[in-house]
């Protein structure tokens, strides 16, 4: 009851137009301490103990962004109902868009301007650098891997998870759940992680020596030399690949999966008694049926495999033949520090994926419904 | 055999017997997929708990079958990687990064959508498809203008400017995420709430936010995951003075790349996160990851 009966007071208060303008003003004062003095106390207080750091940051960070909002709504409210109403929209709006014009929309087109830039990014040399990406010799084999990437990483993914989705739907439904969620684990793994979970599958010691990957143990034990897995061109490539087969196959088999179970019982019904095995059965109805979600599985893992370069980072850091494009333009634009040719091998991600992603979100609009 | 398979059985099938022997194929199959899906992860969970030399020494297999052979077995891994190789300090940077890197973009994106579903302004259509459109765009689009903005203004290797980044190239999933869900709360429901006199602050707070708790719990955990097992953005933008634990793994391979012992312990240690959330929430984990795989 006294919680009410003060709340009152204090709107009976804020109704005072003088006593509201100075609240509004106060709040957003205090916000804006808040955030400039939570930031340089981060920047500069490195050495303070951790327990403070912690807090700090996570005040900030977490309570900044509402303390914002909140300060903007106070003036909001400061004004009539229907005036408030017309300046509201565009206050909640602002964060979001600054945010978006800021990080995606103008550095986009600064990118694509830059990309026809010297190393510095401050004279014009016309299409040098993307001369460079399609003639360089070394660069024709980052594009190779790449193509190589995006041919089987998404396909054999997309394979694999379909016919995993198809089998353990006749299992009893904890052994259908068990193994699909061992099979979807990988997706929490990050990519360093999962990299250095096969670095030490792929491990190699001179003969001799006892074998710790457990690939070079199967393969000695069948009484073969050891090999140097990751450095062995051009299948090093290959097994780089299998890393993004491993973990994306999950991902793959839980979309499919229920898409699986949508085809209507009778349609599969009304093949056997057609005649048509199991087999025949699974081309002509299963996967006819639900061609259009296996697409938009094998585009969403082209997409991601085209950007993702941790794999090849961790594994080789792009040496014995292995780099590709994300992975360069990473070398290029931070490492050997050229922002013109890193620039341009972003514009060529970006080209190559924009027809996909078109697909994909309408795609992934009609799977979900 | 399901009780499913059993129904579609059409007379003049196979009998039983046929129907087990026609199943064994399959099930080798699936347990080899399942064998080559757990065992790396398995051999690096074994291995973080085995001594320097019993790594070296025998295949992290031969470990398990004698696992009476107590000598090998060791958590000085953990101790030394946490503390002398700095996965703690690591541990606890990412923390600070991922948490408000996954509530800014949802409190922005959860503002931006409810404006877009439930406020009137022109132009609100065009700007949501513009918003949905930037899912297009690959991250690699904005590094290089972005960090030069950050060279020249000293934000390069702060918490904050990891947080707006990751806020930047999180939002728009979010707000396509918050907003399909935000929009379908029904009419009557926001429209009683403002001739009761709420305010749209308070129906925003009060009434939207605590009915969006599964749109916004799926976006939280995938982009939760998605900062946490990030590298690339945390290399450019905070670089490796200070750590964070996919770019201190990365450089443990890097300096350390035989040293089994502090790579399989460490990788585990920046696993362990992601794993918990995976065991807890899995229904949540499996629909964040469906819909957020179109991120840009």
């Amino acid at each position: 009851m006294s919680d009410v009966a003060e709340s009152r007071t204090i709107s009976e208060i804020l109704e005072n137009p003088r006593i509201r303008v100075v609240f509004a003003l106060v709040v957003m004062a205090l916000t804006l301490v808040l955030l400039a003095g939570g930031f340089v106390f981060l920047r500069d207080a490195t050495r303070a103990p951790r327990l403070v750091i912690a807090s700090v940051a996570l005040i900030i960070g977490v309570g900044g962004i509402w303390a914002l909002f909140y300060a903007m709504n106070t003036i909001a409210e400061l004004f009539r109902p229907s005036v408030r109403d017309r300046v509201l929209p565009y206050v909640f709006m602002a964060p979001a868009v600054l945010a978006l014009g800021f990080y995606i929309v103008w550095p986009a087109i600064n990118t694509i301007n830059i990309s026809f830039m010297d190393r510095f990014g401050n004279e014009y040399i016309g299409l040098e650098n993307y001369a460079f990406i399609f003639t360089n010799e070394a660069m024709l084999v980052v594009l190779r891997n790449t193509l190589l990437w995006v041919l089987l990483a998404p396909t054999v993914a997309t394979a694999l998870g379909l016919l995993i989705a198809v089998m353990v739907d006749r299992f009893k439904p904890t052994a259908e759940k068990i193994v699909k969620s061992l099979i979807f684990l990988p997706m929490a793994i990050s990519f360093v992680g999962a990299s250095v979970i096969w670095r030490f599958v792929y491990a190699y010691q001179p003969p001799g020596l006892p074998q710790i990957g457990i690939l070079n143990a199967i393969h000695t034990a069948l009484g073969n030399d050891p090999l140097a897995w990751i450095t062995l061109r051009p299948w090093n490539n290959l097994f780089l690949i299998f890393i993004m087969v491993w973990l994306q196959t999950g991902f793959a088999m839980v979309i499919l999966s229920a898409a699986v179970k949508g085809v209507p019982r009778d349609l599969l019904e009304a093949a056997r008694i057609d005649g048509a095995g199991e087999v025949r059965s699974f081309f002509s109805v299963t996967i006819p049926y639900i061609q259009g979600t296996i697409l938009t599985v094998l585009t969403t893992i082209v997409f991601l495999v085209l950007k993702i370069f941790d794999v090849a980072y961790v594994m080789t850091s792009g040496q014995y033949g292995t780099n590709i494009v994300a992975l360069r333009m990473y070398q290029e634009a931070f490492v050997q520090r050229n922002f013109g040719r890193g620039s341009a091998l972003a514009v060529v991600l970006f080209v190559v994926v924009i027809p996909l992603l078109v697909r994909n979100v309408r795609g992934l609009k009609e799977t979900r419904g | 055999m399901s009780s499913k398979a059993q129904t579609l059985t059409v007379v003049g099938g196979p009998t039983p017997l046929q129907r087990t022997l026609a199943g064994v194929p399959i099930r080798l199959f699936i347990f080899v997929v399942l064998v080559i899906w757990t065992m790396p992860t398995l051999g690096l969970l074994v291995s973080s708990f085995r001594t320097q030399q019993a790594i070296a020494g025998s295949g992290w297999w031969q470990g398990l079958f004698n696992f009476a052979d107590f000598s090998q077995w060791t958590t000085a891994n953990y101790q030394r990687v946490l503390y002398a190789d700095q996965m703690a300090n690591a541990f606890f940077n990412s923390l600070l990064i991922t948490i408000p890197s996954t509530v800014i973009p949802i409190t922005m994106a959860a503002f931006a959508a409810f404006a877009i579903a439930w406020m009137v302004f022109p132009g609100r259509q065009i700007l949501f498809v513009v918003i949905v459109g930037l899912l297009i765009v690959p991250l690699q689009m904005a590094l290089i203008p972005v960090l030069r903005v950050y060279t020249r203004y000293g934000i390069n290797g702060t918490y904050l400017g990891m947080w707006l980044a990751h806020t930047g190239f999180g939002l728009p999933l979010a707000t396509y995420m918050l907003y399909g869900y935000i929009s379908t709360i029904p009419k009557s429901i926001i429209e009683s709430a403002h001739a009761d006199g709420a305010t749209p602050w308070m129906s925003f707070t009060r009434l939207v936010l605590p009915l969006s708790i599964p749109a916004i719990a799926s976006f939280a955990i995938f982009q939760f995951l998605w900062v946490w097992n990030d590298l690339l953005v945390a290399l450019v933008f905070f670089g490796t003075r200070r750590p964070i634990v996919t770019t201190r793994l990365a450089e443990l391979v890097g300096s350390r790349g035989q040293s089994w012992h502090v790579l399989t312990s460490g990788a585990f240690v920046t696993m362990i996160v992601p794993l918990i959330i995976f065991f807890s929430l899995q229904r949540y984990f499996v629909r964040g990851m469906m819909a957020g795989s179109v991120k840009g």
